[in-house]
Order: C-alpha cells, then sequence, then structure tokens
C-alpha cells in the first residue's frame, strides 16, 4: 500500500547550515506519528517541506505517492489540498471571524475565492459544512467571534475546523499546542487525535511534551541535529531514549565539530 | 574600570559628513533668504495691503451662489470621480508592487515606477498636462485626480500589504489556495481597515486638489475663484473661499469621523 508520506534521504540546507541530513521515513496511511525532538532539529523545515514550503537540496518527498519535487503548481496545489496543516501560532486572519476562516478552509478548491472566503458568495452546502465543522471541535456558538475574541485554544480549535473544512487526507501539526496553557493544551491535542482517528486521516505532529507523545502516537519520530535518531512503535520506546534526545549535541554544536575537524 | 565598560558618552560627536549637510543647508538657507528680497518695507506694505484686501473683501458678496454652489458642485464631482477610480486603480498597482504580492521583480519595479512618477509629478502639472491633452473642463481635473490618487494611495496600500502577518497567508497557501486565493482570502481583508483610512484620506486630499485645479482651467471652483481675483472682485473671492473652507471641514470632519469608527 502506498504510504501517506515518504521521505527518501531529504536534505535542506539554509546557505551553508545544514538543516536536514538525510531524514529517512514512510509514515503508512492512518498512522498517527510523533515527531520529537530539540530546538533547532529541523522539525519545523521537515514539515514545511513536506507541505512543498521548503526547496529540497536533494532527496524525495512523496505524498500518497505524488513527488512533490516532480509537480507543477498546479500539481502541488492540489496535493496541499488534501493535506491540512495546524499551526503553532494557528494564522487565523484576525479580520474574519471564525466562521469565515473556516470557509477559508475550502478556499484551495475554489479559483477566485473572493467573494465566497467572506461567506458572500459561498454556497448554502458549503455554509452548512463550515458551521458543521465548528460544531464538530465545539465552537459552533463562537461562530461570529473574531480570533482576538477567542482564547488561544479556542483559536486552535477554529485552526482545526479550518483544516477539517478543507477534508485532508494528511494532517501535519507542527506544535499545535506549544502556545496553550496544559489543561486547553490537553484539551486541543485530545479534539485533534480523536478527529484525526475518527476520520482515519494520517498525522504527524510534533510535540515537545514526552508523556502527551507516548500516551497518544501510534509511533515515534525522533529527530536529532537533522537525523532521524529514534524511529520506533510506541511500546518499543522508554523515557531515558526519548530523553536522549534533548541533551548532547545540538545542530549548532555539531556544525562547529564538524567545522573544527 | 576597564576600557569596554567605559561609561559611554550621551551623545556622539557629529560625523564629517553630518557637519557638511548642516553648514550646506544653511548656506543655502542663507541664500534663499538674500535671493527673495525681503525687506521691512515690503513686509510693511505687503501688510497695508492685506488690510486693504480684507476691507474690499468685507462683506463677502454672495450675490453669485448659485453659481458659486455649481462651481462647488463640479468639483465634488471631479474629487470625487477621481479619487475612485484613482483609488480602484490602486489596488491592482499596489498589489504588483508589495514584494509579497508581486508576480516577478520586473513587474515589481515597473509598479514602483508608475507610482513614484504619479507621486512626484505634483497634481497641478498633471492637471497642466490634461488640460493640454483633452482640453480645458472637469475631464482633465478628473484625471489629475486620478493621478495623484495613485501615487498616494498604491504607495500606502502596496506597503500595508507588506506589512501583513506572513502566518494567515501561509495557512492559506497550505490548504493549496492559488495566489489571488491568498490575496483575496488573508491580504486584502487583513488590509482592509488601512485601505479604507488611506482611502479617505485620499478624499480629502482630491477636494483640497480639485479646489485648486481650476486656477489652471481643469474645470471646477478653482476657475471661479481666478475669475474674481483677476477682477479684483475680492468680496466675491471671499465668497467663494469662505464656501471651499466650509466644504473642505466638513468633509474632513465626516472622513475623520469615519476613520475613528473603523479603526
Amino acid at each position: 500500500m502506498i504510504p501517506a508520506i515518504s521521505c527518501d534521504e531529504v536534505k535542506v540546507s539554509y546557505g551553508k547550515l545544514q538543516v536536514l541530513r538525510g531524514v529517512t521515513f514512510d509514515i503508512p496511511v492512518g498512522q498517527g506519528v510523533v515527531l520529537l525532538g530539540a530546538n533547532g532539529c529541523g522539525k519545523s523545515t521537515l514539515m514545511r517541506s513536506l507541505n512543498g514550503l521548503e526547496t529540497l537540496q536533494s532527496g524525495r518527498i512523496h505524498v500518497h505517492g505524488d513527488s512533490l519535487a516532480d509537480a507543477s503548481r498546479s500539481e502541488l496545489r492540489r496535493i496541499r489540498r488534501g493535506m491540512g496543516y495546524v499551526f503553532q501560532q494557528f494564522n487565523l486572519v484576525p479580520q474574519l471571524s471564525a466562521f469565515q476562516n473556516v470557509l477559508l478552509g475550502a478556499m484551495g478548491r475554489h479559483r477566485l475565492g473572493l467573494l465566497s472566503c467572506l461567506g458572500i458568495t459561498a454556497s448554502a452546502e458549503e455554509r452548512a459544512r463550515a458551521m458543521a465543522c465548528l460544531e464538530r471541535v465545539g465552537m459552533a456558538e463562537r461562530a461570529q467571534h473574531r480570533p482576538s475574541q477567542l482564547s488561544g485554544g479556542q483559536q486552535q480549535r477554529v485552526a482545526i475546523a479550518r483544516m477539517l473544512m478543507q477534508d485532508p487526507k494528511v494532517v501535519i501539526a507542527d506544535e499545535p499546542i506549544a502556545s496553550l496553557d496544559p489543561k486547553a493544551g490537553r484539551e486541543v491535542l485530545d479534539l485533534l487525535w480523536r478527529i484525526v482517528r475518527e476520520e482515519g486521516l494520517s498525522m504527524l505532529c510534533t510535540l515537545h511534551q514526552l508523556d502527551l507523545a507516548r500516551e497518544y502516537a501510534d509511533r515515534i519520530i525522533g529527530l536529532k541535529a537533522g537525523q532521524v535518531e529514534i524511529d520506533a512503535a510506541i511500546a518499543d520506546t522508554d523515557a531515558l531514549q526519548l530523553n536522549a534526545l534533548y541533551t548532547g549535541m545540538t545542530r549548532v554544536d555539531a556544525e562547529a565539530e564538524e567545522h573544527a575537524a | 574600570m576597564s576600557d569596554s565598560t567605559r561609561i559611554p558618552p550621551r551623545f556622539r560627536a557629529p560625523s564629517a559628513l553630518t557637519w557638511v549637510l548642516v553648514v550646506g543647508f544653511a548656506a543655502f538657507f542663507i541664500q534663499g533668504l538674500v535671493a527673495s528680497e525681503i525687506s521691512l518695507d515690503r513686509l510693511v506694505r505687503g501688510a497695508s495691503n492685506l488690510v486693504r484686501f480684507i476691507g474690499q473683501a468685507v462683506p463677502p458678496d454672495f450675490s453669485r451662489a448659485p453659481n458659486i454652489a455649481d462651481a462647488m458642485l463640479e468639483t465634488l464631482n471631479i474629487a470625487v470621480v477621481g479619487v475612485t477610480f484613482g483609488c480602484l486603480f490602486s489596488i491592482p498597482l499596489a498589489l504588483l508592487a508589495a514584494r509579497n504580492t508581486a508576480p516577478n521583480a520586473v513587474v515589481r519595479t515597473l509598479a514602483r515606477f508608475v507610482i513614484s512618477v504619479s507621486r512626484t509629478i505634483p497634481d497641478l502639472i498633471w492637471a497642466l498636462i490634461f488640460v493640454v491633452t483633452v482640453g480645458l473642463g472637469p475631464l482633465a481635473g478628473i484625471l489629475a485626480i486620478i493621478m495623484d490618487t495613485i501615487g498616494f494611495a498604491a504607495r500606502f496600500y502596496s506597503e500595508r500589504f507588506e506589512e501583513v502577518q506572513k502566518g494567515p497567508s501561509e495557512a492559506l497557501t497550505s490548504t493549496g489556495a492559488g495566489r489571488l486565493s491568498v490575496i483575496f482570502g488573508a491580504i486584502l481583508p487583513e488590509s482592509f481597515a488601512s485601505m479604507t483610512a488611506t482611502s479617505l484620506f485620499s478624499v480629502e486630499k482630491a477636494i483640497r486638489s480639485a479646489v485648486t485645479l481650476g486656477l489652471v482651467g481643469a474645470g471646477g471652483i478653482g476657475v471661479e475663484l481666478s475669475t474674481a481675483m483677476r477682477l479684483f472682485r475680492y468680496d466675491q473671492a471671499a465668497a467663494i473661499i469662505l464656501v471651499i473652507l466650509v466644504v473642505v471641514v466638513v468633509f474632513e470632519q465626516i472622513s475623520s469621523s469615519i476613520r475613528k469608527r473603523i479603526i
């Protein structure tokens, strides 16, 4: 079966800084993977690469068998449509209501979403779907609120509703709860993971909380200095092994050592 | 105490370049004063002329009120039509000129060039150009206001577009939305309040411009004013100036109260 995401020797560099040094892994359809790693290990770069937001130095990324590198602009858009992205900073449009923000999730399907984004020309069916998505994340009553009137946890719920509106097959969640307090964070993670399970989606989610990672993930991939250090089913990992991801050499240290050699 | 922890002076000594600039400016300023032949005698005569002007201007003569009203209406027409088209043309131009929305560097440079040309050439000169090309009358005024508005509004719109947060645009891009969708879904909504404020400023600016455009024959109340002045009918001129004053102030009040509401 074709994996949901497949990375093969992915390398990315910013100028001289080698951020990803040959990352290889597959995520089978329906699997929920947590990506762990210290700040600066290349997690975010990897996430952005999966969405085609970064240019690879070498290696290949396939999403449901489609190669990102070979995709034309319109093909890349089609691939992105099947991939929901949840951001640490929610990235809602501040001037639009929660409802309008959720409608934006359908923008990828429109060629020119001038008015549909504001809910003016969006079909009744589409508006009903947006409300259903808000309902699903428990935000239906706040549909007319702007992001500034919502708490961080509520904003992330709206962002998850926007992701649902997009109707993706794969979810990329880049530190979805890093800006939330522990209680809201757990609620949001609970919601996100429940939705992913119910819809049978595949997910790659970065987290900084080892205990949460072990609680939710099917599998853990640990990134260290731009390389895969751990890739194991949740039962095969122990806390000591995971903690080791955050100790010792960081990428910057590794760079320095390389230069010295 | 070592050298590196020495307390820094409160002010740094100005550089040689600063000195050159300051001295250059002072020299130019003095040369300007001398060249304009300012003398006490001329100022005194000017003051007495002003008193004579005011004497003849008061009381203002409103006998030509219908003509003044017509001309004022034409001025407002010029301003409103010109500024509306100007703002409308400014949006695509600003999108082409902003770093995050321009399709490529060539188009962007070209758009910036167009905007800066329309800004650099003053409105009265645009009016003179259009009076020559389309003839006397309000059309020349409208075209001048359009160019003047583009120079102002397109520049501020594009600066606003460049300032929008990257996050929402990136979120939309990640859903597979195209460039236009990102503009309509994230960048324009984020910029809307600021664009409205800029547009209202453009209206105020356009009304002030439209008043003076008549002086070069581009239609509106300026024609009436320059005729009255040339015929030494200072009382009629005073009436016109009063009408202008009231209209401009009223418009500025309306526009600033709208601005306060949206921001």
